[in-house]
């Protein structure tokens, strides 16, 4: 289990040292001088090659690359071009919207996904799976951001019982999960859909093999072996499922933010583009890859602590 | 026979798209660009089916019209994907375990570390919009999609007995690849491509919605509900059709997806459920 978690931390690395060099090469080829951009179309040349200098961008590329690594590694983002605040104050505020976002999200996912997938399994071919399975295709094929549209033309504008957007700050926590609510459900629904159908095919493999049958023959009702022998072998594709779907709910929540106009990491990355706000765009883009990666590396540990015959590959 | 039925409804409903997008060439009910202000906002009527947006266009007319950005951005950029992901895919297998196997899987973790709208966002920040962004940033999603895909069916071939003799007779690991494992995955891939082209339109979708995809005047479904976002609440129907257009279109496509894996393949049904 340590070698496979060594050698799987010496890939993580190695493929995160790959996507930062990426994400400073393609920002390299950008055209234009943020130096120039930040002080206007009047500035003196000389202030703006003074600017240069005191942003280290008259040093050459891969001085700057390392230097960008460097700063990371110590928590130092640089200076944001527009808001002229470090990146790193930016980040940490946005981060209080779009993390609790994600999470809310996934919980809500869980939460419908787990019983509307054991329910399906259970009844294999009744009612409850039809509807299951008719549901979840619809929620398939629902674009969240239209949905969270539909969410705000009946529970905010028709009955008046969620604001439309905006985040009131956590300073009420109450008002801060109500303002969450309408988004997370909107981004739980794709996700929830996807969810259910694994839950209910994994678990009507698991309710084929053998040691169910014998659980059942030592004269367990359907419903015991169920919850005490199937349920827990199924849940294992289950959560890598849950591990790769935070990443789409990351992604998804760059899209939902705008609807919602909730000022997290996604309005951030957006306000940044349209003022070219290269600092910005380089560090929330790289922090969101380590956040997909790193999560997708802990679900490939826990994977592997249940299931040993994963560890060799 | 249900699933005849998953087959037939996906064929149809997605079918009835792509010929309203071929058909919005020669014809549509109204002029897409022709704006005419004291008509804006109108609710469906007889003249105008889906109703008029704040401008006064036809909406049926321009979801017909938007048919065409989708369908040509998704077949395009899953397209790519098949492209670049299907021969890695298959020289992965080919050499399982050596360098280029390795190179190639790592290279698909890291595209998968990408999700397609940060892929976006990197490309416009160089470029500024468009809908090329769109193709690009949804066909790269795509390529380890496809390579995994391809590297997983074709290992399972390569220990079978057809491609054992293909070996003792002397062919080579490209020719094999080409002649007997590819003939044998295509089902396969047809398949995932059609569940491919689904999400390629929900990105499409997505892209175009918050201004990365397709920019104006080309109507899109995207763009076409964020402006439409601000007047929800005096115009519901300008928000309510494109969306359904996206959902119906996702639809069709994912029931002819599943429709086709278990007519080619009924095997497949219990691997990709």
């Amino acid at each position: 289990m340590l070698r496979y978690s060594l050698t799987r931390l010496a890939s993580l690395t190695a493929s995160l040292l790959v996507a930062s060099l990426v994400i400073f090469l393609v920002l390299e080829v950008v055209p234009g001088d943020p130096a120039a951009f930040m002080l206007g179309l009047e500035a003196d040349p000389e202030t703006v090659a003074a600017l240069r200098r005191a942003l280290g961008l008259d040093a050459p590329a891969p001085v700057r690359y390392l230097d960008w690594l460097g700063g990371m590694l110590r928590g130092e983002f640089g200076l944001s071009y527009t808001y002229k605040v470090p990146v790193a104050e930016l980040i940490a505020d946005r981060l209080w919207i779009s993390l609790p976002l994600a999470l809310y999200a996934l919980a809500l996912s869980t939460l419908i996904a787990f019983p509307a997938g054991i329910v399906a399994a259970a009844r294999r071919g009744g009612p409850a799976d039809l509807a299951v399975m008719g549901t979840t295709q619809l929620g398939i094929a629902i674009p969240n951001f239209w949905f969270a549209m539909i969410l705000v033309l009946i529970f905010a504008i028709k009955l008046r019982l969620f604001s439309a957007g905006g985040f009131p700050g956590w300073g009420d926590p109450l008002a801060a999960m109500k303002a969450l609510t309408l988004p997370a459900i909107a981004l739980a629904l794709p996700q929830a859909s996807i969810l259910a159908r694994i839950m209910r095919s994994s678990l009507i493999e698991t309710l084929q093999e053998d040691y169910i049958r014998t659980a059942r023959a030592k004269g367990l009702t359907p419903a015991q072996a169920l919850w005490r022998h199937a349920l827990r072998n199924a849940l294992i594709p289950v959560l890598t499922i849950i591990g790769m779907q935070f990443s789409f709910l990351i992604a998804g929540a760059i899209i939902i933010e705008n609807v919602f106009f909730l000022p997290g990491l996604g309005r951030l990355v957006f306000q940044a583009i349209t003022q070219r706000d290269l600092m910005v765009v380089k560090n929330v883009a790289m922090l969101l890859v380590l956040a997909i990666t790193l999560v997708t590396f802990a679900v490939d540990l826990a994977y592997a602590a249940v299931d040993p015959r994963l560890r060799r590959r | 026979m249900m699933r005849r039925a998953n087959l037939l409804a996906g064929a149809l409903l997605s079918g009835l798209f792509v010929l309203a997008a071929l058909a919005s060439f020669l014809w549509t009910p109204h002029d897409v660009t022709q704006i005419a202000v004291p008509m804006k906002l109108r609710p469906p009527s007889a003249e105008h089916w889906f109703g008029t947006d704040q401008l006064g266009r036809d909406i049926f007319s321009m979801v017909m019209v938007g048919a065409r950005i989708s369908i040509a951005v998704a077949i395009v950029a899953v397209g790519l994907g098949m492209i670049a992901g299907v021969p890695l895919g298959l020289a992965a297998a080919a050499r399982r375990g050596g360098w280029l196997d390795e190179l190639i899987m790592r290279g698909n973790d890291l595209v998968f570390a990408f999700p397609a709208i940060l892929v976006a966002i990197l490309i416009t920040a160089v470029f500024g919009p468009g809908a090329v962004n769109a193709i690009l940033a949804i066909g790269i999603f795509n390529i380890p999609v496809f390579a995994r895909l391809t590297r997983g069916a074709a290992l399972g071939l390569w220990t079978r007995e057809f491609c054992m003799a293909a070996r003792v007779a002397g062919k080579g690991a490209a020719r094999i690849s080409v002649e007997h494992i590819l003939p044998n995955i295509a089902s396969l891939l047809i398949v995932q491509g059609t569940i491919q082209f689904s999400l390629g339109i929900l990105a499409e979708a997505g892209l175009a919605y918050v201004g990365l995809g397709a920019q104006p005047p080309t109507p899109s479904w995207g763009r076409m509900l964020a402006e439409a976002q601000t007047l929800t609440a005096i115009a519901p129907h300008i928000a309510i059709f494109p969306g359904l257009a996206i959902v119906a279109m996702v639809l069709g496509l994912n029931l002819l997806g599943d429709g086709l894996r278990d007519l080619l393949d009924p095997r497949l049904s219990r691997v990709a459920a």
